[in-house]
């Protein structure tokens, strides 16, 4: 074991000499081969692989399309798959495989915050690039992550408005998991709800995987709010909704207007339990459009499950490679840099419409959706923006679309 | 104050009810039985296999539930812990062992997926019971807002307690298994045959666990590692409450039931579980030995 774990000291240490020589490796290691090696990195196994899974395999769908269709620029791309294993030491050591021994350009993957922190200082240190597909609670500004999942303006800006004035619910009890992405949410949620004259009765968190829920929803009941708005995450989801109902509390009168709530955790709750609650997300796979049909046909082929459900994160995992095949094709070569300049600005008609990489923070156009679910375990897509909204990762520190915090220069952070 | 007694209660019950088995087999047997939450596992896995492939509803998932946990206990019993009886240490170690290999065959659909079958309601997904429509709605008794699921949980608890008590105090094997518990040695030498009583006790224990599982499918997820979180609580209740004594259990599952129900109603959960484990160490402090001991002999 200490063995191991020394020759493994050893390695990165000589790799990480042979890294820092300069940027013009990267370029002749790629041009010496046929194939474009790019890393996948998600947990394989784990309390957290329930999700991960379904987003690696979409990475590997997209990975097989385009080599079908021809490659990247004559190239073959190669998928390098890591198992993070639910655990974010393990997620940095993989990562670090990756960047250091595969010497691969990108790495596709991580889906909790936890895990991209993690990895960010290999990076950022490697100067390599990240993508990753997953919505998350903003604050971070780095030039080596694309993110191509929500950030909180994009999931809130229309969700608050449209609960106060379409709903008429103006009193809002604000739950969540105790961690940072449920923290942030809320924060913004605050802002939002006191510019559009609602209110918030209460702010209350329980720890991660908690499943007793009778106190806090005997306290949303006794706290006089019209609508919940849940940051709940993972397995809690479940015993939430289900205690909910189980006290007497329905849809229709105290609705629960969930933030992270997907077609996931609807199918294990069971969908009776959450009909008529709603959701904000970018993507929902009861979007009805050829496009999206089309991909969750794709998508349960290439799983060969005839029930396999999409959603959000699954979506952006799917589309950011093709992403990043553009971004390669327009800088002409495969290192960093290059991925990184060419990114700013592309373009792809993902399964949920138009999405495009803003080029100062490197976080994605989406198009924010509200959806009610019903009894089938599908959202009906009830209303959704004209068009994809600017991403603002510091939206909750006072950054709008004219002031940007994060720009291609970097972190403002005098204005934190 | 009727709705914050009654989460209290509620608590209490599911507490009892995960502590009542682990009460038995860590009383009467000195096992520390860390597989314990993967019994209770295997009962909620129980209720939704049952659910989906036979379309059994919860009624005849108790008694299914309770058969199942019972064998799976007893071929723990059999082929792990038979061999370590007296290594309280050892057994701590084993039983997680015990613990892990069932958690994975859970998750791996026990090895089904190497051959690409999938059996629906298995794999590491999150699964969930139906519970019928009628135990969802509450209703008003005299002005009070029942839960027909926390009441029906209840209901069972106190069955079950009451079972327990008239098996250990009531009838000749409950005599037996109480002189093992005082000393294996000299129960011996009395004529009782106390491989097979322990057997039979660990697998009452193992049963009560799966009904446990049953009852808790119901109003949380049921997941491959939702014992973990299970087998502590137990845990607690029995240390609190004193090795081997059911009176111990019933109110040290009461004591840190209400004062969690009390707490997290009037600040919050987090703040209530820091409380409920400074009460449990005060009390460790103060009684190390539990509520309610006797002097083994």
């Amino acid at each position: 074991m200490s063995n191991n774990r020394r020759n493994f000291l050893k390695q990165t240490a000589a790799y990480g000499a042979t890294a820092a020589l300069g940027p013009g490796l990267w370029a002749s290691a790629a041009r010496a081969e046929s194939e474009i090696d790019v890393g996948v990195l998600f947990s394989l196994t784990g309390g957290l692989s329930i999700v991960e899974q379904s987003l690696a395999d979409a990475t590997l769908m997209a990975i097989d399309e385009i080599n079908a269709a021809g490659g990247v620029m004559g190239k073959k791309l190669n998928p390098i798959v890591e198992d993070g294993a639910s655990d974010a030491r393990t997620f940095n050591e993989r990562a670090s495989k990756l960047v250091l021994r595969d010497r691969v350009p990108t790495v596709f993957g991580c889906y909790t915050s936890a895990s991209r922190k993690a990895v960010l200082p290999i990076f950022e240190r490697r100067n390599n690039m990240l993508f990753y597909p997953t919505y998350y609670e903003g604050f971070e500004c780095s030039k080596n992550v694309v993110y191509t999942g929500a950030v909180p303006n994009q999931q809130l800006s229309n969700y608050i408005p449209w609960i106060i004035n379409t709903l008429g619910k103006k009193k809002f009890f604000i739950v969540g998991s105790n961690y940072i992405y449920p923290r942030e949410m809320a924060k913004v949620s605050k802002i939002l709800i006191e510019q559009n004259g609602g209110e918030w009765v209460a702010d209350e968190y329980l720890e991660l995987g908690h499943s007793e829920w009778g106190a806090m929803v005997s306290r949303i009941k006794s706290s006089g709010c019209d609508v919940v708005l849940s940051n709940v995450v993972g397995d809690s989801v479940i015993a939430f909704y289900r205690e909910f109902r189980n006290q007497g509390l329905t849809h229709d009168q105290l609705p629960i207007c969930a933030t992270v709530t997907s077609e996931i955790e609807i199918a294990a709750m069971g969908a009776e339990v959450a009909a008529g609650s709603f959701t904000s997300f970018p993507y929902f796979q009861a979007i009805d459009t050829t496009a999206n049909n089309d991909f969750v046909e794709r998508y349960r082929r290439f799983v060969d499950d005839s029930s396999a459900v999409t959603q959000h994160a699954l979506e952006c995992s799917y589309f950011q490679v093709y992403l990043w095949k553009q971004a390669v094709e327009k800088a002409g070569e495969v290192t960093p840099d290059a991925i990184r300049e060419g990114i700013k600005g592309q373009t792809f008609d993902a399964p949920n419409g138009k999405v495009t990489v803003d080029g100062e923070n490197l976080h994605t156009f989406l198009t924010p959706r509200i959806a009610q679910w019903g009894g089938n375990g599908q959202g009906e897509i009830i209303d959704e923006y004209p068009e994809p909204i600017k991403p603002l990762p510091y939206v909750a520190y006072g950054e709008t679309d004219g002031d940007l915090f994060c720009s291609a220069a970097g972190l403002d952070s005098s204005r934190l | 104050m009727f709705e914050v007694l009654f989460i209290g209660l509620s608590l209490t019950s599911v507490l009892l009810l995960i502590a009542l088995g682990l009460s038995i087999t860590y009383g009467a047997m000195g096992v520390i039985n860390m597989a314990h939450g993967e019994l209770v596992m295997i009962g909620a896995y129980t209720a939704v296999l049952a659910g989906i492939h036979l379309g059994f509803n919860i009624f005849l998932s108790l008694p299914l539930a309770f058969v199942i946990a019972a064998l799976v206990g007893l071929l723990i019993e059999r082929v792990v812990i038979r061999r370590l009886y007296g290594r309280i240490i050892d057994t701590l170690l084993a039983t997680w062992g015990v613990a892990i290999i069932l958690q994975q065959l859970i998750r791996l659909e026990f090895g089904l997926t190497f051959f690409g079958i999938s059996i629906e309601g298995l794999g590491p997904g999150l699964q969930n019971m139906r519970v019928p429509t009628f135990m969802m709605e509450p209703f008003d008794l005299m002005g009070l807002s029942i839960q027909p699921y926390r009441t029906f949980i209840l209901c069972v608890t106190i069955l079950l307690t009451a079972l327990t008590w008239y098996l250990v105090y009531r009838t000749a094997i409950g005599v037996q298994v109480r002189a093992i518990m005082r000393n294996p040695q000299m129960a011996a030498a009395c004529g009782i045959d106390v491989r097979r009583v322990s057997a039979l006790t660990f697998a009452y224990g193992s049963g009560l666990a799966g009904v446990a599982g049953v009852l808790l499918a119901g109003f949380r997820t049921v997941m491959p590692d939702m014992g973990a979180t299970v087998v502590v609580d137990g845990f607690l209740v029995v240390v609190v409450g004193g090795v081997g004594s059911l009176l111990g259990t019933i109110l040290s599952s009461a004591l840190l039931g209400q004062i969690n129900g009390i707490v997290s109603v009037f600040s919050n959960d987090i703040i209530a579980r820091a409380v409920v484990f400074g009460v449990v160490i005060a009390i460790i402090l103060w009684r190390p030995r539990g509520l309610f001991s006797f002097k083994s002999r």
